[in-house]
C-alpha cells in the first residue's frame, strides 16, 4: 500500500531515536562517515545526544499541567493571529499536531514490544514484528486505549461506529473532558472553535503512519453533565474502506 | 522599593518546591506530551519564518514573555513565597522553586559577577529538549536557541515583580556544547510608578 506523500518524509526523521539493536550500530556508522565527509552536527564532547539516552527514560515521568496549559495556551494564540477564521485555525492547530502522531506511533509500537516479549523472543519469532494495525477497529482501539493513556494517562470515553448507512466509513471517539481545553476559554464569536483540532491532528498522524488515509476532526457536543465534551469524528478514505472489505474476506484480524 | 517584606518564609527554598511536588500530584501531565508540544511550537515556528533563526529565537522569548507575565501569578500561588531580599534569593528561588514547580529540574546558579547582579543557570536536565535534535542545515547549531523560550519567561514573570532583567543562553547541549547555560542580568529595580499626587 503506498505511504501517503504527507508521510512519507517524515517517517525517515522520526526513525532517527527509535532504532535499537543492530540498526543502531549502523545508525553510528553512518553517523560516523557523514562526520568524516562533512561538517554534519556537533555532538557534546559528555555525549549527550538523543542517540546516548534511552527512550523510555521519561516515559512516567510527570511534568506540571500548568507548563502544558501555558504552552498550549501560547501556541493557539500565536495561531490565532496568522489565520483568518475559526476552520483556518484549526486546520493549523490540526496540522501541529500531525507529524506528533507519526512520531507515537512509533514510540507506542517500540514500547508494547519491549515490554509484551523480550528482545530475545521477538526477534527468534521473527516474521511477526511489532503488530501494527491492520484492520480498523484494532487501530481504533490503539488510538482509544494505548494512545490516550500515553498522552492523558486514562483511555478515551467512548469509541462508536456511524449508525447511518451513508457514511460506514465514519467512526466516533469521545473524550468527555478533553485536557487540552480545560485552561482554554474561547470568546463569544468563536464558540464553535475547539482546540482538540490539535489532537484530532495527532490521532490522523496514527492513522496516516499506520496506512490508513483518514480526515479527522474535533467537535463540541457538551452535555450537561460534560460542558466540554468532545467528539473526534474519523473518515477514512475509500481506499481504506475497500482494502478493509478484501482484507475482512481474507479472514485477517 | 523597599523591601518592607522580609522573605516571611522559614523554609529553604529547595524544601518548597519538593513539598510542592509532593502536594500537588492531580495537577500533573505526562512530560512527554509537554515536551513534544513545545517540539511542534518550535518545527512550526522555524517554517513560519522559513528556518531565519534569529527571527525564531526572538518569537520563542516573545512567547515566553507572555507566558511569564501570567505564570508569575501561578508561581506565587503555588509556592507561597514572600518577597526576596536581594538578588542573589532571587536567583534561588527561580532556580530551586521555580524550575522545579514547572519543569521539575533544578538547574544551578553560578557565575555570580562580583556586585551580585549577574549569574548563569546551568541545566543538568531540560525537559524541553528531549528527543531534540537540531535541523542539519549547517545553521541552525549556530543560530538557533531552541529552548529561548525560557528566557522570555524569565524576563516577563521578574517585570512583574518589578525587576528588569536581561536573560540569554550562552551555550546548549543540541548546539555540541558541553553544558546548556542560561546568563541572567538584573538590569534594573523597578520603581513603583505612583499617580501624580496634588500638591
Amino acid at each position: 500500500m503506498a505511504a501517503p506523500p504527507r508521510h512519507a518524509t517524515m517517517q525517515s526523521i522520526s526513525n532517527g531515536g527509535i532504532v535499537p539493536g543492530t540498526d543502531r550500530q549502523q545508525t553510528q556508522q553512518t553517523q560516523a562517515q557523514l562526520s568524516q565527509q562533512s561538517p554534519g552536527l556537533r555532538v557534546p564532547s559528555n555525549r549527550k545526544t538523543i542517540y546516548d539516552r534511552h527512550l523510555n527514560r521519561s516515559r512516567n515521568t510527570e511534568l506540571s499541567r500548568a507548563s502544558f496549559a501555558f504552552l498550549f495556551g501560547e501556541m493557539v494564540t500565536y495561531a490565532q493571529r496568522r489565520v483568518t477564521g475559526i476552520q483556518d485555525l484549526e486546520k493549523r492547530l490540526n496540522e501541529q499536531g500531525y507529524p506528533l502522531g507519526l512520531r507515537l506511533l512509533d514510540l507506542l509500537f517500540y514500547r508494547s514490544t519491549s515490554t509484551s516479549s523480550s528482545a530475545l523472543s521477538s526477534s527468534s519469532t521473527s516474521s511477526s514484528p511489532p503488530n501494527r494495525p491492520l484492520r480498523i477497529i484494532t487501530l481504533l482501539h490503539l488510538i482509544h486505549g494505548p494512545l490516550w493513556r500515553l498522552l492523558f494517562g486514562r483511555a478515551a470515553d467512548a469509541l462508536e461506529h456511524s449508525v447511518s448507512p451513508d457514511t460506514p466509513n465514519e467512526y466516533m471517539i469521545t473524550d468527555n473532558d478533553p485536557m487540552v481545553n480545560t485552561y482554554i476559554s474561547a470568546p463569544r464569536d468563536m464558540s464553535m472553535l475547539n482546540c482538540a483540532a490539535y489532537v484530532a491532528g495527532i490521532i490522523e498522524g496514527v492513522c496516516d503512519g499506520c496506512g490508513f488515509e483518514t480526515k479527522v476532526s474535533a467537535h463540541n457536543q457538551p452535555t450537561e453533565l460534560w460542558p466540554s465534551r468532545t467528539v473526534f469524528l474519523v473518515r477514512f478514505g475509500d481506499p481504506v474502506m475497500e482494502r478493509e472489505k478484501v482484507l475482512e474476506r481474507a479472514g485477517v484480524k | 522599593m523597599t523591601n518592607g517584606f522580609r522573605c516571611i518564609s522559614v523554609l529553604e527554598p529547595e524544601l518548597i518546591g519538593f513539598l510542592h511536588m509532593r502536594r500537588t500530584r492531580v495537577d500533573k501531565v505526562n512530560a512527554e506530551l509537554v515536551t513534544l508540544t513545545y517540539g511542534t511550537i518550535v518545527a512550526q515556528l522555524c517554517q513560519d519564518y522559513d528556518s531565519n533563526y534569529q527571527d525564531v529565537n526572538k518569537q520563542l522569548d516573545k512567547m515566553g514573555y507572555n507566558i511569564g507575565m501570567r505564570l508569575i501569578e501561578d508561581f506565587l500561588a503555588k509556592s507561597g513565597v514572600g518577597r526576596c531580599a536581594n538578588f542573589r534569593e532571587t536567583a534561588d528561588m527561580i532556580a530551586k522553586v521555580g524550575f522545579k514547580i514547572f519543569l521539575n529540574v533544578t538547574p544551578t546558579v553560578t557565575n555570580w559577577t562580583s556586585d551580585n547582579t549577574q549569574f548563569s543557570l546551568i541545566f543538568e536536565e531540560n525537559p524541553l529538549a528531549d528527543f531534540v535534535e537540531l535541523p542539519d542545515d549547517g545553521r541552525a547549531q549556530d543560530e538557533l536557541w531552541f529552548s529561548n523560550i525560557l528566557c522570555g519567561v524569565l524576563r516577563g514573570s521578574l517585570e512583574m515583580v518589578q525587576m528588569q532583567i536581561e536573560a540569554h543562553f550562552v551555550s546548549d547541549v543540541l548546539r555540541g556544547d558541553d553544558t546548556t547555560e542560561m546568563r541572567v542580568s538584573l538590569v534594573r529595580y523597578i520603581e513603583d510608578e505612583m499617580p501624580p499626587e496634588e500638591e
